[in-house]
């Protein structure tokens, strides 16, 4: 697939801080490309360079082979993090204002149907609920036809049900060929939605590839999950290792049925078991040491 | 690009006119400043009399029993011409040489009545006669004096904190950072800033002035188009202050401190309320460095002398010439985030 957009060498630094570390990947067209890492990493950063809402100390951006320029603010749609709207101005109204902007836009009426904006459109911004205000500015990303699609952490702060919803939406509009990057802190959010992800810590990137080959590459292991409970602390971390968070031992083995043949000999109860496979949640700990969400 | 600046154009009036408060509070306050000061200015006041008065080397005993009236102030100058036009207009109720014995009325004042006959009580016992002048001119009352800086200094309110805090609060809240990301230029986001405010200004200040002019009936004797040029560039001015100001910071606070920091002088050293006659020659070249001053100042020629273009053709250019460096300025130094 060709590439649309190819980052080199990327270099942003604050004063003494090193926010962007000679960050270097390629985005290919049509594909879901994730950024993750904890807060602080610099993956806002890095989105933000490549944007064009921030500008690089070193390194280079193209767009198609070209520096970002007319062309790209013409065909990028953005959704920020923390996007405020215009107060006193209503969701159609917003839609107009920003159609006025580009040379080439979406039909409102369409955008207002497929982002279920109908019910509020008369209504002041100031008035949405978090996921209403998330779907409109995601229509308002939407407004030009975008081929690029940035997407920074586009399901914080949101339900359950309105984060699968908008997870819904991205899917329609990579299925139309957009290309999407897409900046996270959930795990399942980018395994869910991108062929390709690349792990930031530092301002560098740690681990880039396809999530299943990333948890491939690092994991031949899985995890048995016992409640605390059932398996005394002292034993757990002297027989199997195991690491105890959230109320859970966790044993990693990759030979479950030896693993189980122990426990039963310990006479520890398996009425509370659980087996799963390792995560992107795991790699992120295993390469970084640090909590997503924290 | 006018498409764009047609469309920030548009949001920037709807947030303004749906903002009830904020356009209520634009609206209101020059006007209750307008009838407190036509309250307050237009009541009887019984130490209104004022005497100009060319001292002699040696006066005599006579000018000196005038001088000690009471209820009379008296303002030593030195010429006779410059001072005439003050009776014209009758801020001062008669001019006296003490050289000569020559003293000027207006002879449609009462006050220049009243002063002259202390005048001629005063020289009643002197060998020395008196000589009368009369000039004549209509009335400037405070209040004629006043409206041309009040609503120049409305104007400069609105300017200043209409487009310097939007420009602000629109940043602080990442309005500006999300318009960076479309193909909008800083400068097409500053044009229509600038129009947005220069055309509500412009409407508000037009029905305050046609509103004042109904209940307080001022002085208006020079040209209506003259008069809306003057606003017009004074409001681009001024516009470009606020501009300048809020060209970079974030919050809301320090946007509060510097804009007073602009305003407060202005509204003091600009000649709003009171003329800077007499007062110290830094604060007066001071004064002249304020768009207010050039503002409040072609504003006051055109309604109370009549004055035409080219009579404030300095002023003018001082404001234009403003316009264009605080533009310059803003436009080089503007930030989105």
């Amino acid at each position: 697939m060709p590439i649309i957009l190819q980052v080199s060498k990327l270099v942003k630094r604050f004063g003494k801080l090193i926010a962007v570390n000679d960050v270097s990947f390629e985005i290919q067209r049509g594909t879901c490309f994730g950024l993750l890492g904890p807060n602080g990493a610099g993956k806002t950063t890095t989105i933000e360079l490549m944007e064009g809402i921030k500008t690089a100390d070193a390194g280079s951006i193209l767009y198609n082979g070209e520096p970002l320029g007319h062309q790209f603010r013409n065909e990028a749609g953005i959704m920020f993090q923390n996007t405020a709207l215009q107060e006193f101005v209503t969701v159609r109204e917003m839609l107009v204002q920003y159609s006025r902007f580009y040379p080439r836009t979406a039909d409102i009426d369409k955008l207002v149907e497929q982002y279920s904006l109908g019910e509020f459109l008369n209504q002041d911004t100031r008035k949405l609920s978090g996921g209403q205000k998330q779907r409109l500015l995601l229509a308002m990303a939407l407004i030009n036809l975008p081929k690029i699609l940035f997407l920074d952490e586009p399901t914080t702060g949101l339900d359950p049900q309105s984060r699968r919803n908008l997870w819904e939406r991205v899917r329609q509009v990579k299925a139309e060929g957009t290309t999407i990057l897409l900046t996270t802190h959930y795990m399942e959010e980018a395994y869910e939605l991108c062929d390709e992800i690349a792990i930031m810590d530092h301002g560098r990137i740690i681990a880039h590839d396809a999530p299943d080959a990333l948890l491939a590459k690092h994991f031949d292991d899985v995890v048995v999950q016992i409640n605390e409970e059932d398996i005394p602390r002292r034993l757990g971390e002297s027989e199997f290792d195991a690491t105890y968070r959230n109320g859970n031992a966790h044993i990693l083995t990759a030979d479950v049925n030896k693993t189980v043949e122990r426990l039963l000999a310990l006479e520890v109860p398996l009425n509370r078991l659980r087996i799963r496979a390792r995560d992107l949640e795991d790699l992120f700990l295993e390469l970084t040491g640090k909590e997503l969400r924290a | 690009m006018w498409n764009r600046i047609y469309a920030l154009f548009v949001a920037r009036n709807t947030e303004f006119f749906r903002d009830r408060s904020a356009l209520a509070w634009s609206v209101l306050l020059p006007v209750l400043i307008m009838f407190g000061f036509a309250y307050a200015f237009t009541e009887d006041n019984p130490e209104k009399f004022k005497v100009a008065i060319i001292t002699a080397a040696q006066p005599g005993t006579a000018t000196e029993q005038f001088k000690m009236t009471r209820y009379i102030k008296f303002i030593e100058v030195d010429g006779i011409e410059e001072n005439l036009a003050k009776i014209e207009r009758h801020q001062i109720d008669l001019l006296f040489d003490a050289n000569t014995r020559k003293y000027w009325i207006n002879q449609t004042s009462p006050n220049g009545y009243i002063v002259e006959k202390l005048l001629i009580a005063a020289f009643a016992d002197s060998a020395q006669t008196l000589q009368q002048n009369m000039v004549e001119g209509d009335e400037v009352r405070y209040i004629d004096w006043v409206i041309p800086g009040v609503i120049a200094m409305n104007i400069m309110w609105g300017a200043l904190f209409g487009i310097g805090y939007v420009i602000v609060r629109y940043r602080k809240m990442g309005v500006l950072k999300r318009l960076h990301a479309t193909p909008v230029t800083s400068v097409e986001f500053l044009t229509a800033q600038i129009f947005s405010r220069l055309w509500l200004l412009l409407v508000v200040n037009i029905l305050i002035f046609i509103g004042m002019d109904y209940f307080l009936e001022f002085r208006m004797d020079g040209s209506y188009f003259d008069l809306l040029l003057v606003f017009t560039l004074g409001c681009i001015c001024l516009i470009c202050c606020g501009l300048v100001v809020a060209a970079r910071i974030s919050s809301e606070e320090v946007a509060n401190g510097l804009l007073n920091l602009f305003s407060w002088p202005m509204m003091f050293l600009s000649g709003v309320w009171f003329s800077l006659e007499g007062a110290h020659p830094l604060m007066q070249k001071l004064a002249m460095l304020l768009p207010l001053t050039h503002l409040t100042a072609a504003a006051r020629e055109i309604m109370i002398d009549g004055a035409g273009l080219t009579q404030v053709a300095d002023h003018l250019l001082v404001l234009g010439l403003s316009s264009v460096v605080l533009l310059l300025i803003g436009a080089k130094i503007f930030r989105w985030e």
